[in-house]
């Protein structure tokens, strides 16, 4: 008999505490106070100013570190520094080798020894967010790295790009289709990617966000914050 | 699992030394990105060229450091065969890059073999061929065996660096490597199982690897 994965995801907490996480029903990361989030999505989606946005609002609360796999990884760390948002001691880079898919899904070990060193280094770490290098619709982070993950697409690729599917779009733990202040101008109709993402997604959530418009990304951080209390001890 | 002991070549050592294991290798050019970059190598037969250069120098070395642990294992001064590896690696970079990769074959290791106890302090990890010599002889290989894979591990990194970076024909490169191990396979592990420790190296490469280093873009991370 074969059960979905939903099906797992949505058991209460309370029976099975660690059962609606899908990294520990794949058998993988042992469990640490710092919860890991992937950040995924094609070249040009938001992924680091999603990444950003997310440091900004969160920073007050939390103990924030970033693993980045883009090639310009000093243009990234320098874009996080200077807005004041994380120290560079905080972000650590990772080279790909040319295969962004490979670092993190066949072979994560880049990524793991730059997670875990930050949870060395830094006593105090709460959240580690691991941003892919930009790929394309199929590239998903292995659950041996991350506990969650955000696929991030925008409108400007195309209102198609949901129905095409590919494991970012039906797989990840959240859809994210950013910069809709872009929508009209594009001619991307919203309701078509919203009815479309949902039909493909089997009930994971999808959130629609403008960076430009709201920088803070709170409808996202509600999200990340949610992901925390659910791997809070019960 | 039982480890093979009769030093046959056993499927356990085939995933063990299965190009796509999850080691870490895939992020490595093994100096190849630098060297494209610095004009040095832009066709197949400047990829040969360099490879053989690589396995007749560091990959000789690394032949001798895993047959070393291998023939070791598990009782070795591992204090000692790190020591010597880093007096044979000038470049810091390399240095660097030998520990990477030796963190992440210890790591599969650790998932291969979950009972086996690894004698390496957590840090600095230990270096890749000492990992590799150490991981064959678990696996029920011998020391010729780990020579082997050592110097085969030092050429298969750069080719497939190069067919990424330069678009070469993939099979093209396979057949190069072919043909190279058939020329220079004996040679490369030739005299490297048992002391003295062979001591070869390619200064051109050390620097490129220290200028690859701190270069900020750049796809691989050796």
């Amino acid at each position: 008999m074969c059960i979905t994965r939903r099906r797992c995801v949505y058991l209460p907490r309370n029976r099975f505490p660690h059962h609606n996480d899908p990294a520990v029903q794949h058998g993988e990361i042992p469990r640490s106070r710092v919860t890991r989030i992937g950040i995924g999505g094609p070249v040009g989606s938001g992924k680091t100013a999603l990444v950003a946005a997310l440091c900004r609002t969160l920073a007050g609360e939390l103990t924030i570190g970033v693993v980045t796999n883009d090639i310009y990884t000093t243009e990234d760390a320098d874009f996080l520094r200077t807005q004041g948002i994380l120290p560079s001691g905080r972000i650590r880079a990772v080279q790909t080798g040319a295969c962004p898919h490979t670092a993190i899904r066949d072979d994560i070990t880049a990524n793991l020894d730059a997670v875990e060193e930050l949870e060395h280094d830094i006593a105090e770490l709460d959240l580690v967010f691991v941003e892919s290098g930009g790929d394309n619709l199929t590239a998903t982070f292995s659950y041996g790295l991350v506990h969650r993950q955000i696929f991030v697409i925008d409108v400007a690729g195309g209102d198609k790009v949901p129905r095409k599917g590919g494991p970012g779009i039906t797989r990840s733990d959240l859809l994210v289709i950013n910069k809709t202040d872009l929508a009209p101008l594009v001619g991307a109709d919203l309701s078509v990617m919203d009815r479309e993402a949902t039909a493909v997604r089997d009930g994971r959530p999808t959130l629609f966000t403008s960076l430009a418009a709201e920088p803070g990304a709170g409808a996202v951080a509600d999200w990340v914050r949610g992901v925390r209390a659910a791997r809070a001890p019960a | 699992m039982q480890p093979v002991t009769n030093g046959a070549l056993s499927a356990l050592l085939l995933l063990l030394l299965d190009s796509r294991a999850p080691a870490g290798g895939h992020a490595h050019s093994g100096g190849m990105e630098p060297a494209i970059t610095a004009g040095l190598v832009g066709d197949l037969e400047g990829v040969e060229a360099f490879c053989r250069g690589r396995l007749c120098t560091s990959g000789r070395v690394a032949a001798a450091f895993a047959a070393a642990a291998c023939t070791a294992w598990p009782d070795g001064d591992w204090d000692l065969l790190d020591a010597e590896y880093d007096a044979r690696t000038p470049s810091e970079a390399v240095r660097v890059a030998s520990r990477q990769l030796g963190s992440g074959l210890r790591r599969m290791l650790r998932a291969m073999f979950p009972a086996c106890v690894l004698p390496w302090p957590h840090s600095p990890a230990p270096h890749h061929p000492i990992v590799l010599g150490a991981a064959v002889a678990l696996a029920g290989g011998r020391a010729e065996l780990a020579a082997q894979a050592a110097a085969l591990a030092s050429i298969t990194a750069p080719a497939s660096a190069a067919v990424r970076l330069l678009g070469l024909d993939p099979l093209a490169v396979q057949g190069m490597l072919a043909r190279l191990l058939t020329n220079y396979g004996s040679f490369a592990v030739s005299q490297m199982v048992g002391e003295p420790l062979f001591a070869g190296g390619a200064p051109y490469l050390d620097l490129l690897a220290d200028v690859h280093h701190a270069t900020e873009v750049r796809l691989f991370a050796s």
